[in-house]
């Protein structure tokens, strides 16, 4: 393949992205919207469990769970506004893939910490 | 599968402009399969971070009477660290909608933008890693310092890694400008630098902040 014809399929690849950007191809590639709703949750989400770390306005009690639950919602805001993620027809096999990837790393992460807590636990006694 | 039948179809039917729009086609599908290609790794990537977090979780109460994370972190420095990071996300996700649009000369400038602040987050980093080694509390301290440099060097590694393959995409879009297979290895770049903010909100939950709590 000449490097001419190569050349034109890129400009006419570019221009169907154009034309498809108004329409439903905008949700694969993000828009500048959707980039920055995403950055402006993060920000508030980044800034509550920081803010709480540093001032301790919150008894422990009650910090550890909120800062949890921040990451948490922060992830899920990455995940649908940089990363895409979505249960339409394309992107399905992407969101799958996550689910059960996460569903292993609960599995590792969650098992591994009961096993060792408990473990220590047992040998103070 | 259809796809290459319809391409197969037309290339067959006739030779003028859907002969061109086929093979575009077949370009754009072999792009997406190389993106899903590549979410595939991050996955498995995914579960290497797990692991090492499993460890930090593990081993973060032993400190063998030395510092414990609530002595060595610094909240203000690593605010600063996540914001970078957080910023070079935006940043990258504006080169990605420039590329899109074929806009070279966007492209390049919001690649460089992202790439100064990765290299701050970088540069950051390995000075809080020098000035822990330097004040005795390097890896070997302790189980705690060791899996903390594991897993917070891993991660600095992976953003290294980020920003030598942005300098190679900087080139390759310098040189050869934004045909689809570029515009394919800039969406895969995409994913795991976004991938790699990810992780970073999870280490500056487990480590950083309630590591001082």
């Amino acid at each position: 393949m000449s490097s001419q014809s190569a050349t034109a399929q890129g400009v006419q690849h570019g221009a169907a992205h154009g034309v498809a950007h108004g329409t439903d191809h905008a949700a694969d590639h993000g828009s500048v919207k959707s980039y920055v709703i995403g950055f402006v949750l993060s920000v508030i989400l980044t800034a509550i469990p920081f803010w709480a770390a540093m001032t301790g306005y919150f008894p422990k009690s009650t910090a550890i769970p909120l800062v949890l639950i921040m990451a948490v919602v922060q992830v899920i805001v990455h995940l649908k506004y940089f990363l895409h993620l979505n249960f339409s027809e394309e992107g399905r096999a992407n969101t799958f893939a996550f689910l059960f990837t996460a569903l292993i790393i609960v599995m590792v992460v969650g098992l591994s910490v009961w096993i060792i807590y408990s473990a220590n636990t047992m040998m103070m006694h | 599968m259809s796809t290459m039948t319809e391409a197969a179809h037309l290339v067959d039917d006739s030779r003028s402009l859907e002969d061109a729009h086929a093979h575009d086609h077949e370009h754009h599908d072999t792009g997406e399969n190389t993106v899903f290609g590549f979410w595939i790794y991050l996955m498995t990537d995914c579960i290497l971070f797990a692991s090492v977090f499993a460890t930090y979780a593990v081993l973060f109460m032993n400190t063998a009477g030395g510092v414990s994370g609530r002595d060595i972190f610094e909240l203000d420095y690593v605010a600063i660290e996540t914001a970078a990071l957080l910023f070079s996300s935006i940043t990258y996700g504006f080169a990605m909608i420039a590329a899109h649009k074929q806009n070279k000369g966007a492209t390049l400038a919001w690649l460089m933008v992202t790439f100064a602040l990765g290299a701050v987050f970088i540069g950051m980093e390995v000075n809080e890693f020098h000035h822990l080694v330097a004040e005795g509390n390097g890896p070997s301290r302790s189980a705690f310092l060791s899996s903390f440099f594991t897993l917070v060097g891993m991660h600095g590694m992976h953003v290294t890694a980020g920003l030598i393959w942005m300098v190679v995409m900087m080139i390759e879009v310098f040189k050869r400008g934004l045909g689809s297979k570029t515009v394919t290895r800039l969406s895969c770049l995409s994913l795991f630098w976004h991938f790699l903010d990810i992780v970073w909100i999870c280490v500056f939950t487990v480590v950083y902040l309630l590591g001082v709590m």
